[in-house]
């Protein structure tokens, strides 16, 4: 009886690694058949380990199993047979299967399907979904509790995804140096929406919270190995993600509302991803180049710098006014005056905010609060209460009804 | 010493599983087996595979899978050494599967001679 463990999210990881090779292998209009594939594996496993004990080598257990299940779904005579057999047994080996499951194979048809899955012709949508279920090797139900829907919702969702797939055409392939760095900056704005959507989830289950973000930085990391695909951008996310990944244990408190960053117990804050940010943010800067993941990380990594660093706010407003320069959203230009505060003081900051007049943000309001709060009670919950009315989800509304409490107490 | 056959009955899992979900059955199983073990008191076991499979009847008929109106069905099997049935019972209520509505785990003695 052997008794090793199996590894952690083993068959997680093995899923994306044995979906991605299959599907490279006899083409992405027979993904679903790689999945069964692959599920059928899984399942096969969990009739034996138990019994006869992990084997020496999960990994190539499970690849010899799928190579045998293709065998048998190619035995069964349907379309898939056709078309797949030709591609995929050499006429002179008629039972000799062709696939591919070295580390290199195994990598390059990750990368291919993560082009592949970001496709400018899928909506961002349903890329994150299909980047959960095929690349990060998650069931409908994690996906459904992270997104608050439920299964049917999504299941429909990853369909219409396929045949996007399908009706596209889209390939497993790399883009060509022409393409490359438009098709790289989709990626890049998926996996960044994917970690927000972890980041900023309403869900309860925090775990799940948490697996999308840590998904979102594998598939950053799949990026980084690639000597095509690690540049300046893809660095500087990584450093984003990790810089905000530290935060994700201080932010959010035992009963599940988030704490807000002056709050925040500094000692959660997880010093080995900011090391991870940091080092990433040298690297990006060895391009001679900029980007707004660039600027963003920079002013993250000023967010770990201690308030009584002479230089940490008025870098950080710098860095706002760069920022507002190329992308002018209400989320910038409200943290830029945040900034201004902490350097020119809450009066003049009170003017610059009323500048930018954003009457149905509630963001704006709860600014507008926070610098009316030092010196002026009432019209603090006076903008508070204004930004209750404009607030979206339960989450926030819940934060800015405490925050009111406490001052009418 | 005597033999017990621990008889899993459950639904038919299909292929909509996460993968995930699959490794936590895989660990559940494995330490309820291996618990049994260390007690030195584990013979074999196996999972039954539901691909493929055949029910003959009376008549010499052959027909795919042993499913028809029932949900469930037998899904594999534990033999295990123990002196009594209720001791065998008892290894029987660790199994994982019992966590699932309506499987149960049904325990009969090998006759060994």
């Amino acid at each position: 009886m052997n008794d090793s463990d199996i590894i952690p999210h083993l068959f997680k990881t093995e899923y994306s690694k044995m979906v991605s090779v299959l599907a490279k292998s006899f083409g992405l209009e027979y993904i679903e058949t790689a999945e069964d594939i692959v599920s059928e594996t899984f399942l096969l496993a969990l009739d034996s380990w138990p019994y006869n004990g992990v084997p020496q080598n999960p990994a190539a257990w499970l690849y010899t199993v799928a190579k045998n299940k293709l065998k048998n779904h190619l035995s069964r005579g349907n379309t898939f047979n056709k078309i797949a057999s030709a591609q995929l047994i050499h006429k002179d080996q008629f039972s000799e299967i062709n696939i591919d499951f070295s580390d290199k194979n195994v990598s390059d048809s990750q990368l291919q399907m993560l082009f592949a899955v970001c496709h400018p012709s899928i909506s961002t949508e349903a890329q994150i979904c299909l980047a959960l279920r095929i690349l990060c090797g998650l069931g409908l139900n994690e996906i459904a509790d992270a997104f608050l829907s439920n299964k049917e919702t999504i299941h429909k969702r990853l369909q219409r995804a396929k045949e996007k797939l399908y009706s596209e055409k889209i390939k497993m392939e790399m883009p060509d140096d022409t393409q490359i760095t438009q098709r790289l900056s989709t990626v890049l704005q998926t996996i960044y929406l994917l970690f927000n959507e972890g980041y900023y989830s309403e869900s309860n289950n925090s775990i799940v919270r948490k697996e999308f973000c840590v998904e979102a930085l594998n598939l950053g990391y799949l990026l980084l190995a690639d000597p095509l695909t690690n540049n300046h951008a893809t660095n500087a996310l990584l450093s984003l993600m990790c810089f905000h990944a530290s935060r994700l244990d201080a932010r959010l408190s035992a009963n599940g509302t988030i704490v807000l960053y002056d709050d925040q117990d500094r000692s959660l804050w997880d010093t080995a991803f900011i090391e991870k940010g940091f080092y990433y943010l040298q690297q990006s800067s060895k391009w001679e180049i900029t980007s707004s993941y660039y600027i963003e990380a920079s002013v993250a990594y000023w967010h770990t710098v201690d308030n009584s660093n002479p230089n940490k706010w008025p870098s950080i407003l710098k860095l706002y006014d760069i920022l507002l320069l190329t992308n002018n959203s209400p989320v910038v230009a409200l943290n830029r005056v945040w900034a201004f505060s902490k350097v020119h003081g809450n009066v003049s900051a009170i003017e610059e905010a009323q500048k930018l007049d954003l009457r149905t943000n509630h963001f704006y309001f709860i600014l507008l609060a926070a610098l009316y709060k030092p010196t002026d009670v009432s019209k603090t919950i006076e903008y508070l209460t204004r930004a209750l009315r404009f607030s979206k989800t339960e989450t926030e509304k819940e934060m800015i009804r405490q925050q009111i409490s406490k001052l009418n107490q | 010493m005597k033999e017990y056959i621990l008889l899993f009955r459950h639904e038919n899992v299909t292929g909509k599983v996460s993968p995930e979900q699959i490794q936590q059955w895989m660990k559940q199983q494995m330490e309820w087996v291996n618990s049994i073990a260390a007690k030195n008191k584990f013979v074999s076991g196996t999972g039954l595979l539901f691909d493929d499979a055949k029910v003959v009847d009376h008549k010499k008929l052959v027909t795919n899978g042993p499913f028809g109106d029932i949900k469930e069905t037998l899904g594999g099997f534990i033999i295990v050494k123990a002196t009594s049935a209720n001791e065998a019972a008892e290894f029987a209520k660790g199994a994982p599967i019992l966590q699932g509505e309506g499987n149960t785990v049904e325990v009969r003695q090998i006759v060994t001679h």
